[in-house]
């Protein structure tokens, strides 16, 4: 059952459209975080389900209810804002309290319930403080503890994360995903961060443009993206622009005994900068489609230096090598000048994955990893 | 280096010269006389005596005082209630609105406001603006007499003073992240309960300047009442007026503006113990 459901809503500010007839059901319980880059309306999305915003057209239902037109302050959905937005004239407790205060609540459970939410988030005797006298991780914590203490029906978190450096923000995922689980809300995460979206999501939605490009789990989101933007937005990618040369049966698949020739049309064969592979034919692609090849960084294969490459596979040189402790970065130049990126990790054979610069390598992919993406 | 060691030295020295000779100096002789004898000819005359401050205990004299407050308090409280909605307002309305608002606001300035009072005459007097138009519009049969009472002295006081109390506010409003009320509204505050649990709170150091800004000069504006409140309503400032320029009483006059000052320190001393308190909790 979906706790939030957002029906054909637009949204534009003067001229410019931030949202259009976008629809969206988040599942009661689910972690859902909105991917995109800034601007293309994830913030927007979330403040509608806040209510801090209205749409021009289009409902939104909370709960099975039209909120349409409901305002923020009676909506059962609490907010953790970018800027944290803590009240600096009250203390720690003060700020958690708002909320239960307002719902008038016995000053016994408020002190009952607040001093939880601060053990639970780890801030355990600092309900005295002020708010300035606090790092901006322990703020950080506030603004989440002021939110889950209402035990709202849905938590929504405005790239609450962005703020803090990288070993606090490694340690806050881990903090916000036992959160979750721990307390069994709905929660609707916005970031622009992939690495975050994947790591912390049920589910991810990919925005751009005010859009919603693609929805799944962030296996399917990176392994399987719908077009070129989700591909080159989420995770590193290298983009071949290629050719449907042939379809079905006349293409060979190697089943390792002996080569059989495919009856069914669910194989082709693909022209790729000069080279020739077969691949998996899921979208039905006809003899003579332009389509997209998309391969990740980790799914490449590097040989070296052969001077003829064996066939299926590209011939290029080594431009750059980045050490990076578990993986060696490598960007290699094909012979027609395209730039590949390859990732390596390290394994027994360790001292293989160093190349040298200039040295000539064969490229090719762990076959039936790539993606095809239709041409854009 | 020495050449904007100089320019500092010279800069500061000019400053601290021109506010000793032009304000130190006139307070510390104003102190002086309200501290010495009165003299019918020559004004005072070098007798000490504490007779001009047992004089303002005076009932007559304490009336004035109280009066003079009264109408500082309802002043200061007017134009709270009229500036703050007001700055909140231009805190809020586009950049280029703004600029327009915040003119409208300070272009009264330009010109000097004893003439500014005398045109709020030409406005309400027997048969002024308003009352002309009033009768035009066949709301009253004849004039309205505005001019001469309390309402008068208040419009005028309100008028004249309202900036000092929009400017502050304005600038506290402004700064206020809107953020902190949309956390408000998110956390189930409602309008109301959002303007007293975090706007007002946040804006109390605006709210205390210009209290403050408007209180102590409401009580010396003499001109005010008396062009718009005939001779009926007085202030500390129009006894002071009077004592020097009536009834030649300099050091009497004197010990009312010490005592006006003191009044003024002690309130200004309350607002800095006051800040200092919110401060620590209000400046993020």
């Amino acid at each position: 059952m979906s706790v939030v459901s957002l029906k054909n809503v637009s949204k534009s500010y003067d001229d410019h459209v931030v949202l259009s007839n976008l629809s969206l059901d988040v599942v009661k319980g689910e972690f859902l975080t909105l991917l995109g880059p800034s601007g293309c309306g994830k913030t927007t999305v979330l403040r509608l389900i806040a209510g801090l915003e209205t749409c021009d057209q289009g409902e939104v239902y909370i709960d099975g209810q039209d909120h349409t037109r409901v305002s923020a302050c009676d909506r059962d959905v609490n907010t953790v804002f970018q800027s944290y937005a803590l009240f600096p004239h009250m203390t720690v407790f003060d700020n958690i309290a708002f909320g239960l205060r307002l719902k008038k609540i016995p000053l016994d459970e408020i002190k009952i319930r607040v001093t939880e939410t601060l053990a639970l988030v780890k801030l355990a005797g600092l309900g005295k403080r002020r708010i300035q006298n606090l790092s901006g991780g322990q703020q950080q914590r506030v603004a989440i503890a002021r939110a889950i203490v209402n035990e709202p029906l849905i938590l929504l978190l405005d790239e609450p994360l962005s703020a803090l450096d990288y070993k606090l923000r490694k340690e806050m995922r881990l903090e916000l995903r036992q959160l979750h689980r721990k307390l069994g809300i709905t929660f609707v995460f916005v970031t622009h961060d992939q690495e975050e979206a994947l790591i912390l999501s049920d589910r991810v939605v990919v925005m751009n443009n005010g859009m919603i490009e693609q929805q799944g789990p962030p296996k399917e989101i990176y392994e399987e993206p719908k077009n070129r933007f989700v591909a080159e937005f989420v995770g590193e990618s290298n983009l071949f622009e290629a050719r449907v040369v042939e379809v079905g049966k006349y293409a060979l698949v190697n089943t390792g005994e002996d080569i059989q020739e495919e009856t069914e049309n669910d194989t082709m064969e693909i022209q790729v900068q000069g080279i020739v592979k077969t691949v998996k034919n899921r979208k039905n692609h006809a003899r003579g489609d332009e389509i997209m090849v998309l391969l990740r960084p980790e799914d490449m294969i590097v040989e070296r230096g052969e001077q003829i490459c064996p066939d299926g596979s590209f011939s290029g040189r080594v431009e750059e090598m980045i050490y990076k402790g578990t993986t060696v970065d490598l960007i290699i130049v094909l012979d027609d000048g395209k730039k590949v990126f390859v990732l390596e990790f390290f394994n027994e054979e360790s001292e293989t994955i160093f190349y040298d610069v200039g040295e000539r390598v064969c490229v090719s992919w762990i076959d039936g990893w790539e993606v095809i993406l239709p041409h854009e | 280096m020495n050449e904007t060691k100089l320019f500092k030295r010279t800069a500061i020295s000019v400053n601290m010269l021109w506010i000793f000779v032009f304000v130190l100096v006139p307070n510390l002789m104003v102190v002086a006389i309200s501290l010495v004898e009165r003299d019918t000819v020559s004004f005072f005359r070098w007798v000490p005596t504490l007779a001009n401050y047992r004089g303002l205990f005076d009932p007559i004299i304490t009336k004035v005082f109280i009066n003079s407050l009264e109408y500082s308090t309802v002043t200061t409280v007017l134009t709270l209630v009229i500036g703050y909605p007001f700055a909140w307002f231009l805190s809020r309305v586009s950049a280029h609105r703004r600029s327009l608002l915040l003119m409208m606001v300070i272009v009264p300035f330009w010109t000097s406001s004893l003439i500014r009072t005398y045109a709020l005459v030409i406005l309400m007097k027997a048969n002024g603006v308003i009352n002309s138009t009033l009768i035009a519009l066949g709301l009253v049969k004849g004039p309205v007499s505005i001019l001469y009472t309390d309402i008068a002295v208040y419009v005028g006081l309100v008028y004249s003073l309202l900036p000092f109390m929009i400017l502050p506010l304005y600038a506290v409003l402004e700064k206020l992240d809107y953020g902190l009320i949309e956390a408000a509204h998110d956390l189930g505050a409602s309008n109301f309960q959002t303007f007293t649990g975090v706007v007002l709170p946040l804006s109390l150091p605006g709210v205390m300047a210009g209290c403050i800004m408007v209180f102590l000069p409401s009580m010396g504006l003499f001109y005010i009442p008396d062009l718009l409140g005939g001779a009926k309503s007085m202030l500390v400032g129009n006894f002071i007026k009077n004592q020097f320029l009536t009834a030649g009483n300099w050091p009497f006059g004197s010990a009312a503006s010490v005592f006006l000052i003191v009044i003024m320190f002690i309130m200004i001393g309350v607002y800095m113990v006051v800040m200092k308190r919110l401060n620590s909790s209000v400046i993020p």
